[in-house]
């Protein structure tokens, strides 16, 4: 079961306390956005095989969202971050990027 | 070929059956084909069959990261039916289903389908609305199912709970051709014709790069070499992602874990297969006895093959209140497998923006009731290069035109 820390309220919650939303920071797209740009934000979806960074909800807690980075293929949990950004912290991507040198980096 | 039947069986008990010859060939992956399937599940190696059988393309190889049938071939429920509501994917999985019908003769193999019935319950008022609303759209479209009353689940499965302590069974849709079949005779089967043919199944060979040139795929970088073809499906399941990457363009899909799990066998206590969507699980009895269970797909991205402990939890919980009978039961097996999932719950079988490229994918927590009309529309799609037949509604873009084939709404969850 994941543990996952909820960075609004400080408490490390178990995954039946949490709800995921897929992948974060998706920019919404404006109402002169043309098909292509549209099709991106409500459908196309990075699915990668290794770090994902999410959005998760702490429903049965505090019940705000906040973000996490996670490893698709292992589970590990690299770190959870304010939903308030558009990017995640520099110092949580240079921790995975120590721990994963093969890692891309983030991609948005 | 030599072809199995009772005479068989016969000769080569004289030679106290040493002289069986290997299902399929282990080929040598040649420098070049008219056609690459990677992937070597149900869904791929039906694609290569029906390119050789209905378009007589056998300049084929199908290549496998592990062992053929290893995916989600082998990790499902087994369940097949085509009760859907809406008319596009309706008419795939009717034609899988009758397929099915005849598979073992077609590829000389027995697959056991064993056309037992399957009912969905309605537990809910809207639930009734829904599926009496499929039953119809079903009559409209050739596909043989009906809606029956509580006495008749009764009639038709004598273990299950009809007063349930949180949902009463109200109803069912009933498919009685639907059922079952033996996952992995279905992909040994397809593999054996496959080979039989003058196809070249190369496994463990994992594709580590798609070479093109001037927008049309050229060939392969695999572990075991390159290779060139004119044509190129992708059919990977939950890993269509990653191949999408080395080809350059994007899919609306996520992968999500299943989870399913088998008891241990207990003498015949039912004879069809029950799915219970409300409460979220499913369940029929092998012809070992055991019981096969399935539910939901776990709520998060994940690769691991494993899935989460509260799902299953669900899962069982659901079941212990259907059938009561099942609560002592100690369960034999568990496991998780990777499906793909897009934004509608409907398959992909598509062009790609890349010219020669083909991707089936898609086909999310019900796959395995789809292989032969999978591979019918993919085959048709490959040699075609056109996105008509059975195909013709699933293109990839279908997202931007809006054209959804709505089956998360009519499935309800186990789909």
């Amino acid at each position: 079961m994941l543990h996952l820390t909820c960075p609004n309220c400080g408490i490390t919650a178990d995954e039946t306390d949490l709800h995921c939303d897929g992948q974060a920071h998706i920019a919404r797209s404006g109402i002169d956005a043309n098909d292509d740009e549209l099709e991106n934000y409500l459908f196309m979806r990075h699915n990668p095989k290794g770090v994902h960074f999410e959005r998760w909800r702490h429903v049965y807690g505090c019940g705000k969202w906040f973000n996490a980075a996670r490893c698709t293929t292992t589970l590990e949990v690299f770190g959870t971050y304010s939903a308030q950004t558009t990017t995640p912290p520099k110092s949580l991507l240079n921790k995975i990027k120590k721990k994963r040198p093969e890692w891309e980096g983030f991609i948005k | 070929m030599s072809r199995y039947s009772a005479f068989a069986i016969a000769k080569n008990a004289l030679s106290y059956h040493q002289g069986w010859e290997r299902a399929w060939a282990k080929p040598e992956m040649k420098k070049e084909y008219d056609a690459v399937i990677v992937g070597a599940g149900g869904h791929g190696l039906a694609t290569a069959y029906y390119l050789g059988k209905n378009y007589g393309i056998t300049n084929v190889a199908i290549l496998e990261k592990g062992w053929l049938g290893g995916g989600n071939t082998g990790r499902n429920t087994t369940i097949i039916r085509s009760n859907y509501l809406q008319d596009s994917s309706a008419a795939i999985y009717e034609k899988a289903r009758s397929l099915y019908e005849t598979m073992s003769q077609d590829l000389n193999y027995n697959v056991m389908f064993s056309p037992r019935g399957v009912m969905m319950l309605a537990q809910t008022e809207a639930e009734i609305r829904g599926y009496k609303r499929t039953a119809h759209a079903n009559k409209l479209q050739g596909v043989k199912t009906e809606y029956i009353g509580p006495q008749k689940v009764k009639q038709l499965c004598p273990i299950i709970e009809l007063s349930g302590p949180r949902f009463p069974v109200l109803g069912a849709l009933w498919q009685p051709r639907g059922g079952t079949a033996r996952h992995d005779a279905v992909a040994w089967g397809y593999a054996r014709a496959c080979s039989d043919m003058g196809m070249d199944i190369i496994q463990q060979c994992e594709v580590t790069a798609v070479t093109q040139s001037n927008g049309k795929v050229s060939g392969l970088q695999t572990t075991k070499g390159s290779l060139k073809c004119k044509k190129l499906g992708i059919v990977v399941a939950g890993n269509s992602g990653h191949l999408a990457d080395m080809a350059g363009f994007r899919l609306p899909l996520e992968s999500v874990s299943l989870q399913a799990l088998v008891s241990e066998p207990i003498k015949p206590c039912m004879d069809v297969v029950v799915m219970a969507n409300t409460v979220h699980g499913y369940m029929s009895q092998s012809d070992k006895g055991e019981m096969v269970i399935g539910g939901g797909t776990d709520g998060f991205n994940n690769y691991t093959q494993r899935g989460s402990f509260h799902h299953l939890e669900e899962t069982v919980r659901a079941l212990i209140e259907t059938f009561p009978m099942v609560s002592r039961l100690k369960m034999l097996r568990h496991w998780g497998g990777i499906v793909d999932v897009t934004g509608d719950r409907s398959p992909i079988i598509s062009t790609t923006p890349l010219s020669g490229c083909f991707i089936n994918c898609g086909w999310g927590t019900g796959g395995f009731k789809a292989i032969p009309g999978s591979g019918w529309a993919m085959a048709e799609l490959m040699a075609k290069g056109e996105q008509i037949g059975l195909a013709a509604e699933f293109g990839l873009n279908r997202f931007q035109q809006g054209r959804f084939i709505d089956e998360s709404v009519a499935a309800g969850v186990a789909h």
